[in-house]
């Protein structure tokens, strides 16, 4: 008796537990929300002229690196950072993501092209660097930096004026352009 | 009582009209063997008549009036046995007996929990060592038996290394229930709440075949507490206050049992710590909120019963802050800097990155006696396991889990225990289960385990000869199939690189373009076997003498994983490729006890071939910047060790003991050490006990924790933009050596009716020493926990 009772809560139980599992077929390709693909630097020259494009791609495995052409020599540029998610299509803006949460974001410069110096800031009055300047000097080729911190310390030293040695958080964008020519 | 059966007898015989000479004739046997018993004591109530058993275990009643008798037949060492026959001829009955020694003690003997193997390398772990580590993890308490110590990911997610091995190469069992949670990933630790365990059994090597064949490591095994039968109903409260982590954690259960065999016992626990904190620093993040609950419930017999067990557990960890990682530059930076790089102040807030997993498990177990045969066991059990990892992200996507897994398994086993001749015990078992893996669309983050459909089947026959008086043998065989049928996106990029294009052509469902929908299947057959022998030359001195070979296929992350690892910002590589891996273990124990000295002294040499690790194989540019790729490969490794327990009785109240562990472990292909072997550990305890100041018991202990001197060589150079350098990434270099101080004490108050109030204060780390441990995967980020002051209050009632 006590026999047939505990095999009906076995196949019971049985019954109950393999109608939860899931039976799924064929699993959908994963919509990566957060990649950054892309990254464009915009360079307008102040009082005009030629605008300088520069764009890192990191598209499915795919590294690719271009400057649109050269720099002048002492001279300042106007810059915008525009970042994409190009796996989206159309891409999907992901500076707009960056402006709603500016106050957890920073972009640092490290070049040996020219000055850079932030023209832009956070509700707090710390920057944030989709925009800012950069000034050349002598005519020379180098590299272009650009790095973008996830939750950096806007306000340890140093860091508001570009200086990333204090800023901690986490790396979201770290690229280089090399061979940029200043002439 | 007399008159009223007289009056019965009466009433009963002149409604029938017959004569009393009827003849009751019986045999008293043993229910195991069959084998005639002896000396049995036979009474029936009606007549108040007594009788004895002769040398075949017969008894005769004569003179009896037709009706119904109440029978009762008692036999030293046996369970009184009573029942009522109906006579309305001459009859003739067999009364079968519980005679059996083993099982008596499995019966009567409180608290005591019988060794699961007899011959192999076994230690067990009982309730009041369990009850220390009831704030605590399972992996702290086992680290109580030499040679186990523990892989962890900060102090709340701690899993066991036995004898260096860990991960996919340990079985975990829970109640008989073999726990599926993931357990291939280093930050997954046992979905376990200590304070549920009665009593936890480790055994080193894969000796316990008939929980698996794959327990390159060791098994653990984990048993609620065992139900006596009477009627009664009994429980515990324990209440624990820590000074670290400024939290409590409380556990009660209460259990009814009944003489008849009925039991039901229910027991819930909570777990609730904020930040930990290093000696100069808080461990941001580190926070911890754990609930969770069992039922055991059952009928019990010595003939037959059944066991209905479920438990719960959700546990919230939080994963220190400064160990999440943007790219290889943060871990650079992270390694270069002698403390985290984020420190709050305290809180109990548990934020990203953490982790939330909810496992459930539920089983029910059958078991019959059969007679002159053995006890037949048949178990379904039921596990879902629910994993989110969260990370800190962009975009208000904090609370979308970055790792959302749904592990189902369910399985089903039946075996029968041989044990009609005490000399020659077989237990012979058949096991099939059936797991599905489901990874989540939902995270908006590429898969890093795929769906997967998993089935088992395995068989097994150990057997148990007791040669001699004092010699055991144990041999066992067991044969496992193993079976993946996954569906896997691969980043085609991806694919190419890793040459799956040539291999794996015929594996491709469907091609998204920049992706390819696989269906990898996977079949192993693995056979695995055991032999032991234990010899108990005299009172003083035991050997154990033990082989095994054992063999484990692939876990899911060594064959499927592909994605980035954030703590260790790395790319995480697996390779279908990877085929079973192949132990072959020998190891010997000694073990010496006299009145005041014991000793336990265990070697092993594990040899095992086509060893699956992981280890750098290059690195890869992304817009993050450069990420090291981290492979899983195959190599053959040794692994020899040394594991020493020794007491010394110094006087009948005071007590040294030690314990001590020595490995070293090979990659004998490479000619080089594995990564992540336990440096040598020595603990000595000195106790005090005086049970006639209520119990007072005071334990002082030393534990000291080498460098491990033996490590491969991972560290690898990146580029860092930032700074426009090359910089070597040291991930290798183990921490320095350290000595740490711990103070255990606890008092007992005894109050009416057996109710036990215990007092315990417990002081970790005392010195508030500054250390790093090899084995804690956050040994980059921050120091480990500094002093911890403990109080706990227990009441049995």
């Amino acid at each position: 008796m006590k026999t047939i009772k505990f095999l009906s809560i076995l196949i019971l139980s049985m019954i109950t537990f393999s109608s939860c599992s899931n039976d799924d077929d064929s699993p959908t390709p994963v919509n990566e929300e957060e990649v950054i693909t892309t990254l464009i630097a915009r360079l307008t020259p102040q009082g005009g002229g030629t605008q300088i494009t520069m764009t890192f791609r990191d598209l499915n495995g795919t590294i690719t690196s271009d400057v649109s052409g050269n720099l002048t020599a002492n001279t300042t540029y106007n810059g915008t950072l525009d970042l994409l998610n190009e796996t989206e299509s159309p891409a999907e803006s992901i500076t707009e993501e960056i402006e709603e949460e500016d106050d957890e974001h920073q972009f640092f410069f490290s070049s040996n092209i020219g000055t850079f110096a932030y023209a832009d800031s956070d509700g707090d009055g710390n920057p944030v660097g989709l925009a800012f300047t950069v000034a050349t000097g002598s005519a020379t080729t180098g590299s272009v930096t650009i790095t973008l911190r996830h939750e950096p310390a806007k306000d340890a030293a140093g860091v508001s004026e570009g200086d990333i040695t204090n800023a901690g958080g986490e790396t979201d964008i770290s690229v280089t352009f090399n061979n940029v020519v200043v002439q | 009582m007399k008159y009223l059966s007289l009056l019965f007898c009466l009433i009963f015989s002149c409604i029938s009209a017959q004569d009393c000479t009827l003849t009751v004739t019986g045999t008293v046997k043993d229910f195991h063997d069959g084998t005639n018993i002896q000396d049995a004591t036979i009474y029936i109530e009606q007549i108040n008549k007594h009788t004895t058993s002769n040398s075949n275990g017969v008894f005769t009643f004569t003179d009896l009036c037709k009706g119904e008798y109440t029978i009762t037949v008692s036999h030293l060492n046996c369970e009184t046995k009573t029942f009522t026959s109906s006579v309305n001829d001459d009859t003739v009955i067999e009364v079968l007996m519980e005679h059996h020694i083993e099982e008596l003690n499995e019966v009567t003997v409180k608290g005591e929990t019988v060794k699961n193997t007899l011959t192999s390398q076994e230690t067990l772990i009982t309730t009041n060592k369990i009850e220390q580590y009831s704030s605590g993890n399972i992996g702290d308490a086992l680290k109580e038996v030499s040679g186990v110590s523990s892989i962890n990911t900060g102090n709340a997610i701690v899993k066991p290394v036995i004898n260096g091995l860990h991960s996919s190469r340990i079985i975990i069992m829970n109640n008989g229930v073999r726990l599926q949670d993931q357990e291939w990933g280093i930050e997954h630790a046992p979905n376990i709440d200590i304070n549920s365990a009665g009593s936890i059994s480790v055994i080193k090597g894969a000796d316990a075949l008939e929980f698996g064949g794959d327990a390159i490591g060791g098994t653990v095994i984990i048993n609620p507490t065992k139900v006596v039968l009477k009627d009664s109903i009994y429980g515990k409260v324990l209440l624990n206050g820590q000074t670290n982590g400024r939290g409590y954690s409380t556990s009660s259960s209460v259990t009814k049992t009944y003489e008849k065999g009925w039991y039901a016992s229910a027991q819930a626990s909570i777990k609730r710590f904020g930040d930990f904190e290093a000696p100069d620093y808080n461990l941001t993040n580190t926070g911890l909120n754990s609930k969770s609950f069992s039922i055991n419930s059952g009928y019990k017999t010595f003939e037959k019963g059944f066991n209905i067990f479920y438990s719960y557990i959700d546990n919230e960890i939080g994963i220190l802050r400064a160990s999440h990682l943007g790219n290889v530059e943060d871990f650079e930076r992270a390694i270069s800097s002698d403390i985290p790089l984020t420190i709050d102040d305290f809180s109990y807030d548990i934020n990203n990155p953490k982790q939330e997993i909810k496992h459930h498990l539920a089983k029910v177990t059958f078991y019959k006696r059969l007679q002159s045969l053995g006890k037949l066991n048949v178990q379904y059990d039921f596990q879902n396991n629910r994993r989110f990892e969260f990370d800190l992200r962009r975009g208000n996507r904090d609370e979308i889990p970055a790792v959302d897994l749904k592990l189902t398994t369910h399985s089903l086993k039946a075996n029968i225990k041989i044990d009609n001749n005490i000399k020659r015990v077989f237990n012979i078992g058949l096991v099939g289960s059936y797991q599905n893996n489901f990874a989540s669309p939902e995270t908006g983050v590429r898969r890093l385990i795929p769906d997967y459909d998993r089935y088992d089947f395995g068989t097994f026959i150990i057997s148990t000869l007791r040669l001699t008086n004092k010699t055991l043998l144990n041999a066992g065989l067991r044969y496992d199939f193993n079976r993946y049928d996954a569906k896997k996106f691969y980043e085609s990029n991806r694919w190419n690189e890793l040459g799956y294009n040539q291999d794996f052509s015929n594996i491709i469902l469907e091609d998204f373009g920049t992706e390819l929908l696989t269906n990898p299947k996977f079949d192993y057959h693995n056979l695995s076997g055991s032999l032991g022998l234990f010899v108990n030359i005299n009172e003083n001195n035991t050997i154990n003498v033990n082989y095994s070979l054992s063999n484990r296929a692939p876990n899911p992350a060594e064959l499927f994983s592909d994605g980035l690892h954030h703590s260790a910002a790395r790319i995480e590589l697996g390779d279908l490729r990877i085929d079973q891996e192949t132990s072959n273990r020998f190891s010997t124990t000694y073990n010496y006890k006299n009145k005041q000295f014991s000793l336990l002294l265990e070697s092993y040499l594990n040899l095992i071939n086509d060893f699956i690790y992981i280890e750098p194989t290059g690195s890869e540019q992304t817009i993050r910047g450069y990420f090291p790729i981290w492979g899983y490969k195959q190599t053959n490794a040794t692994l020899f060790g040394i594991d020493f327990t020794g007491e010394y009785k110094i006087s009948s109240n005071w007590v040294l003991s030690n314990k001590s562990s020595f490995i070293k472990g090979n990659d004998v292909s490479n000619s080089r050490a594995l990564i992540d072997m336990p440096p040598f550990e020595t603990e000595t305890k000195l106790s005090f006990n005086k049970p006639e100041w209520n119990n007072l018991n005071l334990n002082l202990i030393s534990q000291a924790v080498f460098r491990q001197n033996e490590f491969p060589d991972n560290n690898f150079e990146v580029f860092i933009p930032s700074r426009n350098e090359f910089v070597l990434v040291d991930v290798s270099t183990p921490p320095p050596g350290y000595h740490l101080m711990h103070f255990r004490s606890s008092l007992d108050f005894d109050f009416k009716n057996q109710n036990v109030f215990t007092i315990g204060l417990q002081i970790e780390n005392i010195f508030n020493t500054s250390y790093r441990n090899y084995l804690n995967r956050l040994r980059y980020f921050a120091d480990d926990l500094g002093r911890n002051i403990q109080l706990q209050l227990k009441l049995n009632f």
